[in-house]
């Protein structure tokens, strides 16, 4: 399999551990995989992505522009950023909940996120998922990105099986979370399966 | 990831003591090595990286293979060892890993580790994935032992911070060192040694430049022709990635840029009329081309950073360097991409202060001690330099680790009407913040120290350090204490606050501007991102009139604005209330009052 996943969002929401996630299960697959993470100051609040590069005949650690095939954007600006990062055949899967930076609250309406909804919705084929709606059966966001991970899943775009992923968060997640978790994930999966 | 690769290396070169000071983008590999098995190493967190240096020097001397590790910056704090270590020169291995920061992303400057190790006159290894790096450090362990000199290998941020597949042994033991041996004429740095030495250094790089030229990094790919690239670090991986599907274009690899591997290159650009040069920070190697066409007054064009082909500065990608290439090959290099030319204007995310981060209280403590007042505050190396940040705006300078201390004390001297803070950070205090108050004491100054303790060091990734009480080994240990070692100091009003008692602290800052002489608050309270939440706090949208003051002031990123009124964003909010004892109309509670 030769894949290149990018993740982007806002540093805190949990992109990382999405990314480790994604990864580690492709090597489990016996895939060879290249990643980089954003790690430092970026992390407070600014923007960040990871680059998940699944396969052989892999150099750069960052995807290069017009190459990923899959966008996982947990924000809807920061999708807008990395689109450059996407095939122009690629899938963006999309949180339609803005995460508004700190200034913006000085000048609210600056920022129109359903404008950039609209824009990618002209650009790419894309899956919208409301993270606040997905999220409330779990009661925190914390678990947004294991939802979402669940979607890529299910919508048969990440190319790896349920049980790998599955098998890595029951690795990766504090055990006392495992099982919450494991039901964010299988959520993800059927608001991913693809609508008839 | 590739300093995990980097401590794997390291434990499996059978390194007997490893010791660093936290900065991005090095931190993990102290980590790293102190979660594998590691019987009968010594990992520490030193208090800096000059200290580091020297503890690992120590064990170098004892035939011990050492390794430390820290950020480019750091290197500049243990260059006082580093150049004397160069000439006395090691026993055991001693690699020092300096991590260079291309972008910058999270540094002050843009320096280039391989100037130093030229500078120094020791050979330094560059690699350009996580892969390399595991057998590079492996490498350097070899090389300075072999010529007993101490090696730097120098990864750079997306090498550090990239993740690959390694075969790593399961088990690697520390090489046994013989232990000191006294011998004053080979220990002790006298003028007469650095004279003999620095003769000896120069004699033996030429014999390392041999050697490295036969190193199988430094290699040539691809068929020969008029027209070569030439890369050097992660610019290599890029430059790869635009060539993978061209085998006719000549690619020369150099992984050692110092000492030059000069008989390697000249062969390598045999019958080559015109090279491009790809590497970040500083066009070392494209100098050390120019020097040899100029030594073998042979005829070459060589481009790169010199002649305006490729930026100085920001960190390279697949498509600076395809754009590059595209225009000295004459092809077209790259991929098919969305047009994303009429994309919207997009939000600024300029890194904050986490919602809840106690120093957000103890900077607002301070705006408001000293509103309307003369005052210069001068911050300093971690999380809390985010103190500029819009909308809180109370950070005026921030130089190197420790200049908020004394850079305060020189604006005393300057302006005599102004009060002058200095805020430092736990860790930083101790890795450069005392010497700089006993400065201030010794030559009258008259300044307001601020430490902000955090117990932990936090922007880096939470490292323990003197006053956690706990250190790498895992052991309980005596706290040093702050306020004890400011006292004992000579710094007679010290005053412990926690910077969340709002109006108690917005007291102690006023007490102190008010006196004379070297003052200190230490602002006490735990890093957000280490301590359980206190609740959720929520406004009252009826007695909220939309005056944004709690915004404006504070810059928290749970404050939001919708329709008018404040809401706060129950995924970020911890409950430090902060916003609640400013909110003029009391609109705001904490969990109490939901």
């Amino acid at each position: 399999m030769n894949k290149d996943i990018l993740i982007c969002g806002v540093g805190g929401q949990g992109t990382v551990l999405a990314s480790k996630i994604i990864a580690s299960a492709a090597m489990d697959e016996g895939n060879s995989v290249h990643s980089a993470e954003t790690i430092g100051m970026a992390q407070r609040g600014g923007s960040v992505t990871s680059h998940v590069r699944i396969g052989e005949n892999v150099f750069s650690p960052l995807i290069p522009f017009g190459s990923a095939d899959l966008l996982l954007a947990f924000e809807p600006a920061e999708a807008v950023r990395s689109l450059k990062y996407l095939k122009p055949e690629g899938v963006a899967i999309v949180n339609t909940v803005p995460t508004l930076p700190v200034t913006e609250s000085l000048n609210p309406g600056a920022y129109d996120p359903q404008r950039m909804l609209e824009y990618l919705k002209t650009k790419c084929a894309c899956i919208f998922v409301n993270s606040d709606e997905a999220c409330a059966p779990f009661g925190s966001n914390k678990f947004f990105n294991i939802v979402l991970l669940g979607i890529a899943a299910g919508s048969g775009k990440l190319g790896l099986s349920r049980e790998t992923l599955i098998r890595q968060i029951e690795q990766r997640v504090p055990a006392r979370f495992v099982d919450v978790n494991k039901q964010a994930f299988e959520a993800g999966c059927e608001l991913g399966k693809p609508k008839l | 990831m590739g300093n995990a690769a980097l401590a794997l290396g390291a434990l499996s070169a059978g390194v007997g003591l490893a010791a660093g000071y936290p900065g991005t983008p090095s931190s993990e590999i102290i980590e790293a090595i102190s979660k594998r098995p590691h019987s009968g190493v010594h990992v520490e967190w030193s208090v800096n990286e000059k200290a580091a240096l020297e503890v690992a020097a120590a064990a170098a001397y004892s035939g011990v293979r050492a390794l430390v590790t820290m950020k480019q910056m750091g290197l500049n704090v243990a260059s006082d060892p580093l150049m004397c270590v160069s000439y006395v020169g090691v026993k055991g291995g001693l690699v020092i890993v300096s991590a260079d920061d291309p972008g910058p992303i999270s540094s002050q400057t843009e320096q280039d580790s391989r100037r130093f190790a030229d500078y120094c006159r020791i050979p330094v290894l560059d690699p350009a994935s996580p892969e390399e790096a595991f057998q590079m450090v492996q490498d350097a362990f070899e090389l300075s032992e072999k010529y007993g000199t101490p090696v730097i290998l120098r990864p750079t941020t997306r090498v550090c911070h990239a993740y690959a597949c390694v075969d790593a042994p399961e088990t690697t033991a520390p090489r046994q060192g013989e232990g000191f041996v006294k011998d004053s004429k080979k220990w002790v740095i006298f003028p007469r040694l650095s004279y003999m030495n620095h003769g000896r250094i120069e004699a033996r790089n030429v014999e390392i430049a041999k050697a490295l030229s036969d190193y199988g990094y430094n290699r040539v790919e691809g068929s020969a022709g008029e027209k070569a690239v030439v890369a050097s670090g992660v610019s290599y991986a890029y430059v790869k990635e635009c060539l993978k599907n061209r085998p006719d274009v000549r690619l020369i690899r150099v992984a050692t840029a110092f000492p030059f591997p000069e008989s390697f290159m000249l062969k390598a650009l045999a019958g080559v009329k015109e090279v491009m040069c790809f590497e970040e920070l500083s066009p070392y190697v494209e100098e050390q081309l120019l020097k040899l066409a100029g030594r073998y007054a042979f005829n070459i064009s060589v481009s790169g950073k010199l002649d305006g082909s490729l930026p100085h500065n920001g960190e390279y990608s697949t498509e600076i360097c395809a754009a590059a290439l595209s225009r000295f090959l004459g092809l077209g290099i790259g991929l098919k991409q969305i047009d994303t030319s009429d994309m919207p204007a997009l939000p600024l995310r300029p890194p904050v202060l986490c919602a809840g981060c106690p120093h957000r209280a103890s900077f607002y403590a301070v705006k408001r001690a000293m509103q309307g007042k003369k005052a210069v505050f001068c911050g300093d190396i971690g999380c809390y330099t985010l103190g500029n940040a819009l909308l809180l705006d109370l950070v005026d300078t921030c130089l190197c680790m420790g200049a908020g201390i004394t850079m305060a004390q020189g604006f005393y001297h300057t302006d005599k009407d102004a009060v002058c803070f200095a805020f430092v950070g736990d860790s930083t205090f101790f890795a450069s913040g005392m010497t700089g108050v006993v400065n201030a004491l010794y030559n009258e100054g008259d300044i307001v120290l601020v430490v902000l303790d955090n117990s932990t060091t936090a922007m880096t990734g939470h490292q323990p350090h003197p006053g956690t009480g706990r250190n790498m080994t895992g052991n309980f240990v005596d706290k040093v204490d702050i306020e004890g070692v400011l006292r004992g100091m000579g710094v007679k009003t010290v005053l412990t606050v926690d910077p969340l008692e709002h109006e108690k602290a917005v007291e102690a800052v006023k007490a102190c501007a008010a006196q004379k002489g070297v003052k200190a608050i230490i602002f006490k309270s735990p890093c957000i991102a280490l301590s359980k939440p206190k609740g959720k706090c929520s406004v009252d949208a009826d007695k909220c009139i939309g005056c944004k003051k709690c915004v404006r002031e504070l810059g928290c990123p749970a404050l939001t604005v919708s329709g008018g009124k404040v809401v706060i964003d129950r995924n970020l909010c911890t409950g430090c209330a902060l916003c609640a004892k400013i909110c003029p109309m009391n609109a705001i509670g904490g969990e109490a009052h939901e």
